[in-house]
């Protein structure tokens, strides 16, 4: 098989959809979690501190098999300004993806509160407690983060826009039921 | 290019409708999530706000318990906690304390005769790292069963209706307790001679995993010698954080931390009810207080006494506080930190 793969591999589907759906639920916790004085404001923050750890982790992942691996090329009838924002967009979905839980880990570390995951399991502090710190990183947290949701929904907006007026296979290239062209292992 | 968009919005009606329609239920969802859509919602941001005198929050402060002063030293673990719990700051061993007298108001500056409530923020930090952090005060209950009944609370005291408070009693009959205890319990000269109260219910975990609900307080070892409201207010504005400098600069002062153990059936998840008087205590330990420090920069001043700030081997139990005294200290310290340039440093 020759010419540019068409779809993305099956790793980098996996990670995109198991990372679309903890990211949203990140966002939605997060909002949640500072709306409320209840009983679920405890496990909310648990789950917002743990999982935003574990896409960290992922995001990284993510970006190696993304250098490794590639991605197919965007049609080539996409006007350029299309093509210039799909590529912004996703250059600032990744630099999210790595700052949000980065400014969080350090907004904790600031605070000189203990950076508990789960029972025993602790992370190191990563800053020095301070004021100051913990203030530009927690406003930073709260308008970075309303941000990856617009850019989010943006996202969303332009892959449907793929899928349902251009059909341009944009789409296609990320979604579960995608088979990659050239994928030997492939159904 | 304008008519490009126009015919394919024609064409593609149904899409666009659909992206449309996908967005905004995305968009509703979080806006609700976020309770932009729900101005009655008990929100930390409300709660903390509710504690404001008129003239607005002292800036820099903590938003309740504004008055205080810090303090460093030692617990000295017995290892009798153990039994019931295998968090490590029950273990046999010193381990460094840090914590914060302080007094229930907004205001900084109130006279120590004004205030009824007195508190203890305390932090301990087991051998292994374990962070144990509480905030105990010193009536023997607390006034109101529920978050949203404190919320009420707050709003009734500060209300312009002279029969808020009245109405508030009626509405709320586990207020008396607190009330009473208000009214006719006598002060103390001193912060070393307050017996300080966790009131809030939290789960023992064993080191077989087994679950005792609990409640701890701090026990004064010297003596207390009870004293009017006026003689308080005779000693001075300032006395008690004056008093407890020179007293802990002559000998430092010690508590016995006392856990009381639930029996099956005791309300757990209402700090408005006393246990019977009867339930069994365990002395852990002592706290020893070796040193007072000012509060600007004073190690306590940028410490959130968050009780949800717990070592493995003590989790948070049915009782509805701890989550919501979470969620308000974190939005007060937000507020106090991001106005640090309005805190007098010394």
């Amino acid at each position: 098989m020759t010419g540019p793969v068409q779809t993305f591999t099956r790793l980098q589907r996996a990670l995109h959809w198991v990372m679309a759906a903890s990211i949203l639920a990140m966002l939605f916790i997060g909002v949640g979690m500072v709306s409320t004085v209840g009983p679920q404001y405890l496990s909310l923050f648990t789950t917002h501190k743990t999982l935003g750890i574990a896409l960290l982790v992922l995001a990284l992942v993510r970006l190696g098999v993304r250098a490794r691996s590639g991605a197919p090329p965007l049609p080539a009838d996409l006007p350029r300004p299309l093509q210039l924002a799909a590529t912004a967009s996703h250059y600032l979905l990744y630099a999210l993806m790595i700052a949000l839980p980065l400014i969080g880990w350090g907004m904790l570390s600031a605070s000189a509160y203990p950076i508990v995951l789960f029972g025993p399991v602790r992370l190191p502090a990563i800053l020095p407690q301070s004021d100051t710190l913990r203030t530009l990183l927690w406003h930073a947290h709260v308008y970075l983060a309303l941000a990856f949701f617009a850019l989010i929904l943006l996202h969303l907006a332009a892959a449907l826009f793929h899928g349902l007026v251009r059909r341009d296979g944009v789409l296609a290239s990320m979604t579960l039921a995608a088979t990659r062209r050239g994928d030997a292992s492939g159904p | 290019m304008r008519e490009t968009l126009a015919s394919s919005l024609r064409t593609h009606l149904g899409a666009y409708a659909t992206i449309g329609a996908v967005v905004t239920a995305l968009a509703g969802g979080f806006a609700y999530t976020a309770g932009w859509l729900s101005p009655g919602r008990l929100t930390p941001t409300k709660l903390v706000d509710a504690f404001a005198p008129p003239g607005g929050p002292a800036l820099g402060h903590r938003r309740n318990h504004a008055k205080g002063i810090c303090f460093t030293g030692v617990f000295e673990s017995n290892g009798q906690g153990s039994v019931a719990s295998r968090a490590a700051v029950f273990a046999p061993g010193t381990f460094p304390a840090l914590g914060r007298f302080n007094l229930g108001t907004a205001d900084p500056g109130a006279p120590d005769a004004t205030v009824r409530v007195r508190g203890l923020g305390l932090q301990i930090t087991a051998a292994n790292g374990e962070v144990w952090r509480s905030a105990m005060i010193d009536a023997p209950v607390f006034p109101v069963s529920t978050p949203q009944a404190f919320y009420d609370l707050l709003l009734a005291s500060r209300s312009k209706d002279p029969d808020a408070l009245k109405t508030f009693a009626g509405a709320h009959p586990e207020f008396a307790a607190f009330g009473a205890w208000a009214k006719s319990a006598p002060y103390t000269g001193s912060y070393a001679e307050e017996r300080y109260n966790g009131l809030n219910t939290f789960l023992l975990v064993a080191a077989s995993g087994a679950e005792r609900p609990a409640r701890w307080s701090f026990v004064p070892q010297g003596p207390v010698v009870p004293i009017s409201a006026a003689d308080l207010a005779a000693r001075g504005p300032d006395h008690l954080e004056k008093e407890i400098a020179e007293r802990v600069a002559k000998a430092p002062q010690r508590w016995t931390a006392q856990l009381t153990l639930a029996d099956p059936g005791d309300p757990t998840a209402d700090p408005s009810k006393a246990w019977p008087e009867t339930r069994a205590t365990v002395a852990v330990g002592t706290l020893v207080v070796q040193r007072i420090e000012a509060e600007p920069d004073g190690p306590c001043r940028d410490i959130n006494f968050d009780p949800t700030v717990l070592p493995d081997g003590i989790r948070v139990s049915d009782d509805p506080f701890p989550a919501a005294r979470s969620a308000a200290y974190a939005r007060s310290f937000d507020l106090r930190t991001a106005e640090a340039k309005h805190y007098p440093s010394r």
